[in-house]
């Protein structure tokens, strides 16, 4: 690495050298962090017809073969969709107005990318290792809803105009409760650094998975990990999208690759939702028992096996449930989860502000 | 140095530009996300002032739910430009004083002499670890703690007054009660009729 940063500044001089160094490795940094996700965005797809599939008796796809492998049936199937919405036409309807329309798809997936620029994959692999972290990635999550609102209005279709609407009263009232449950993470790690909010979580006994917030803040596990499949507009909470109702919402009338980034842009985001709740509740790459075998294996393995298992909480839930009514999101967001937030949060602030005697004599106390 | 002054230009064309944009263009939608742009790339301007908290509440808060709610509205009604147009020439005189107000306030804070600004230097910068989140937080909860608890009560006041002015008893009204909804069991909504069976002639 620095006989590379010496070279840049043989180069380009004492002055540029250095800051061309820095602009070219995060370059590389970007990279590594974008194809690896858009292959995994990719292979979701995948697995989420295929989990689906057999969670319905069906065997999903299994005619496109990876590179004439036999045995890898279906593997191909991501590579061959993308290569055909890459030849589709895209439509743009006449009464749309082209400006927006063309740019809706991109501000969907730009928060969607963005967001990763502050994830941390292990203790030191971290592109961005900002201060206020946590802060950055609700800021940019709460962007991805511009897309879905000018898609619709753009379309100048009913259909893309309802789902539009629904979805923009649906993530603004769930991001409240998500940011509350953000709350609770914070007042424990004291830290919105998303490395420093792992580190948190590191206890003294060989049982690691008992120190993580999952336990403490278990409430606000459940409220963070069902909002962020609200916010994700993800099965059972996809009414912006309703197949039955508004045929297919706010992308009714994108075609091609255009409707493409939309979906890129969703299943991105299920990634990233999954990725911090791993972070914030379950250890981020910690493993989940501190003795020897497990803890030899490398941090970044223990994140993407949590991310792994989250990630299957969404195809289950998008196989188990049906589409909520539209009045029980908006009470379950308004009248369950953030009365929950609010009390946990109040619960905490007592217990943290106990005197410290009495606290360590809480029975079975690992956390404060 | 070269490199920050780039940015803050940039960022600066860009808000001016966005935000006179929010003022001349005639598509409303349009007026709204420009002021959206204005918002980003104020944040951005925020951020080289090592202010990163504010920079990012600001996109949480105004981008994030503010003008979410502002672009719904907006593209929910109908506007009818020509009437707001109307009284254009009527009022520009008072607005146009007010402008001239404002300009000149911001020059005499500019070009110093009056305020001794030179009394006021920029602050260092700060290290890397300086936490700005935790310093004003500390601030708030501490020595503005009155004027802290005044806004909240102020927006709870807010909120219940925008709440009460819209809310109307009506008698027809139906509602539904959740709890009766979830607590239905099969017997209630479902019989089983057991019938003879019926011979075909």
């Amino acid at each position: 690495m620095e006989s590379i940063g010496q070279l840049f500044e043989q180069i380009f001089g004492a002055e540029w050298g250095p800051m061309l160094f820095t602009l070219s490795t995060n370059v590389t940094f970007i990279f590594a962090i974008v194809v690896p996700l858009l292959l995994g965005v990719a292979y979701l797809t995948f697995a989420e017809r295929k989990i689906i599939a057999y969670m319905q008796h069906r065997v999903g796809p299994n005619r496109v073969t990876f590179f004439g492998i036999s045995w890898l049936r279906g593997w191909g199937q991501p590579i061959a969709d993308a290569v055909k919405a890459l030849m589709k036409e895209i439509v743009i309807p006449t009464g749309a107005n082209k400006f927006l329309f063309v740019l809706a798809p991109i501000l969907t997936i730009m928060p969607a990318l963005a967001a990763w620029a502050v994830v941390p994959f292990s203790a030191e692999l971290v592109l961005a290792d900002i201060n206020a972290g946590l802060l950055y990635i609700l800021a940019m999550t709460s962007m991805g809803v511009y897309g879905v609102i000018i898609a619709g209005w753009a379309s100048n279709s009913k259909y893309a105009f309802l789902g539009a609407m629904r979805s923009a009263a649906q993530v603004v009232s769930y991001e409240l409760a998500m940011g509350f449950a953000l709350v609770c993470v914070l007042m424990m790690s004291q830290s919105l650094n998303l490395g420093d909010i792992v580190n948190g979580q590191q206890g003294e006994s060989w049982a690691s998975f008992m120190h993580w917030f999952w336990i403490p803040l278990f409430p606000m596990f459940l409220v963070y990990f069902i909002s962020g499949v609200a916010e994700t507009n993800r099965a059972p909470f996809d009414v912006a999208e309703g197949e039955s109702e508004i045929v297919a919402g706010f992308h009714v009338d994108y075609s091609g690759m255009a409707f493409t980034v939309f979906f890129l842009a969703e299943y991105a985001n299920m990634i990233l939702v999954a990725t911090l709740t791993a972070i914030l509740f379950l250890g981020g790459w910690l493993p989940p028992l501190d003795i020897a075998p497990l803890n030899m294996i490398p941090g970044f393995i223990w994140l993407l096996f949590k991310i792994g298992f989250l990630l299957f909480f969404f195809l289950w839930f998008r196989a188990t449930f049906p589409r909520y009514r539209y009045d029980q999101i908006m009470r379950l967001g308004w009248k369950v989860f953030i009365p929950i937030t609010i009390i946990w949060i109040v619960v905490l602030g007592v217990v943290m502000q106990l005197p410290e005697s009495l606290r360590n004599s809480f029975p079975l106390n690992l956390w404060f | 140095m070269i490199f920050q002054d780039i940015i803050f230009y940039f960022f600066s064309t860009v808000l001016i530009a966005s935000a006179l944009g929010v003022i001349t263009v005639r598509n409303p939608v349009y007026s709204a996300l420009l002021l959206v742009l204005a918002f980003v790339t104020c944040a951005g301007l925020w951020l080289l002032l090592e202010a990163e908290f504010l920079a990012i509440t600001l996109v949480l808060v105004y981008v994030g739910a503010v003008m979410v709610l502002f672009l719904f509205v907006v593209m929910m009604l109908d506007i009818n430009l020509d009437k707001l147009r109307e009284g254009f020439w009527k009022w520009f005189p008072l607005g146009g004083l007010v402008a001239l107000v404002m300009v000149v306030e911001i020059a005499m804070i500019m070009f110093g002499q009056y305020f001794s600004l030179e009394d006021m230097p920029a602050p260092e910068p700060k290290a890397a670890d300086y936490s700005n989140t935790k310093e004003l937080g500390r601030l708030l909860y501490t020595e503005y703690v009155y004027a802290f608890e005044l806004a909240a009560v102020l927006l709870l006041v807010a909120m219940i007054a925008a709440i009460a002015l819209t809310l109307r008893h009506r008698e027809d009204k139906k509602s539904l009660d959740i709890a009766k909804q979830v607590s239905v069991k099969k017997e209630d909504r479902l019989r089983v009729v057991s019938m003879q069976a019926n011979k075909k002639n």
